[in-house]
């Protein structure tokens, strides 16, 4: 009796189930996005301190949480890859990096531009600001190693073993704003500190975002799946024809 | 006089979301079709998978 995980370790059957999968994901995002964002402008109230700014916390806290999530499921693929050897553990944390890059990328610019009316400046070396930048890098790491090392199968061990080491950084940035005195607000409880007139637009804007990048992540798969197929076959097809041009040359 | 206080930094953090978000989308998209169609070029020189030459998806 196979497991749903070994189940879908299969390429072929992942391919036909993220296709049946993929648009509807990625359509419940874009109305949870559409519906989060006309709470966030028509219905959610200013802050009392921070007025309309406030609203850039909509997009800020979901792409700093998935920024930090995707770096998880990169590590969690990456043991899965070492220990398990699953076939599509390597696929799924090579498609996360991009993406989890560019949520960095996304929560590093627009905490920015939220803190330079609320702090006064666009930047400060404090811990939160800093691991997470250093998050960014990490990621970048991981992209240039994987592309510099031409063995799919030992660019993919190298990369996970690098992931798992920087999984350090997880923990540093989740708990940088009670550890050191940080210029940068402690984090978002989404239970109890946050009214819940901007609780609700938020956690409606995050779940969208994290159904995004579910949708995001299940097409970078298939991309992934899809190069791979197209390099064996290349490679198959290139090794057909020195077999044919050797066995002209004996003939 | 700015209405709302700040209202370029609330517009510059969602135009630099949305940037950030479309090309991501816009690359991913590109690469699955750029993919696509080095698959349909390989199958259309009778290069094929093992699955596809035994008729499975």
């Amino acid at each position: 009796m196979q497991t749903l995980t070994q189940r879908l370790a299969n390429p072929t059957r992942f391919m036909d189930l993220s296709g049946r999968l993929l648009p509807w994901v990625a359509a419940t995002g874009a109305v949870w996005i559409a519906y989060a964002m006309y709470l966030v402008f028509f219905v959610a109230p200013p802050d009392y301190q921070q007025g309309e700014t406030v609203k850039i916390m909509y997009i800020h806290v979901p792409a700093a949480w998935l920024a930090m999530m995707a770096y998880a499921l990169i590590a969690i693929s990456s043991f899965g890859l070492l220990v398990f050897r699953h076939p599509l553990a390597d696929v799924s944390a090579k498609a996360a990096a991009p993406i989890g890059a560019a949520f960095t990328l996304a929560a590093l610019i627009t905490g920015s531009l939220w803190g330079k009316p609320m702090w006064g400046t666009y930047w400060v070396w404090d811990a939160r600001l800093t691991s997470v930048l250093l998050l960014f890098f990490l990621y970048l790491g991981l992209i240039a190693l994987r592309s510099s090392i031409e063995d799919e199968t030992l660019a993919g061990k190298l990369t996970a073993v690098l992931a798992l080491v920087g999984v350090a950084i997880l923990p540093v940035i989740k708990f940088s704003v009670e550890w050191w005195n940080t210029l940068h607000q402690s984090s978002t409880a989404f239970t109890s500190t946050v009214d819940p007139s901007m609780r609700t637009p938020l956690l409606i804007s995050a779940v969208g975002f994290s159904l995004l990048f579910f949708a995001l992540h299940m097409k970078a798969m298939r991309n992934e799946i899809l190069r791979r197929r197209v390099k064996a076959l290349t490679l198959s097809e290139v090794e057909r024809s020195e077999r044919l041009s050797a066995s002209a040359v004996a003939e | 006089m700015d209405p709302v206080p700040h209202t370029a930094f609330i517009i510059a953090a969602y135009v630099a979301m949305a940037v950030v978000l479309a090309g991501l989308i816009a690359w991913l998209l590109f690469d699955g079709w750029r993919q696509a169609r080095a698959l349909e070029a390989l199958e259309a020189r009778g290069v094929k998978r093992r699955s596809a030459k035994d008729g499975a998806s």
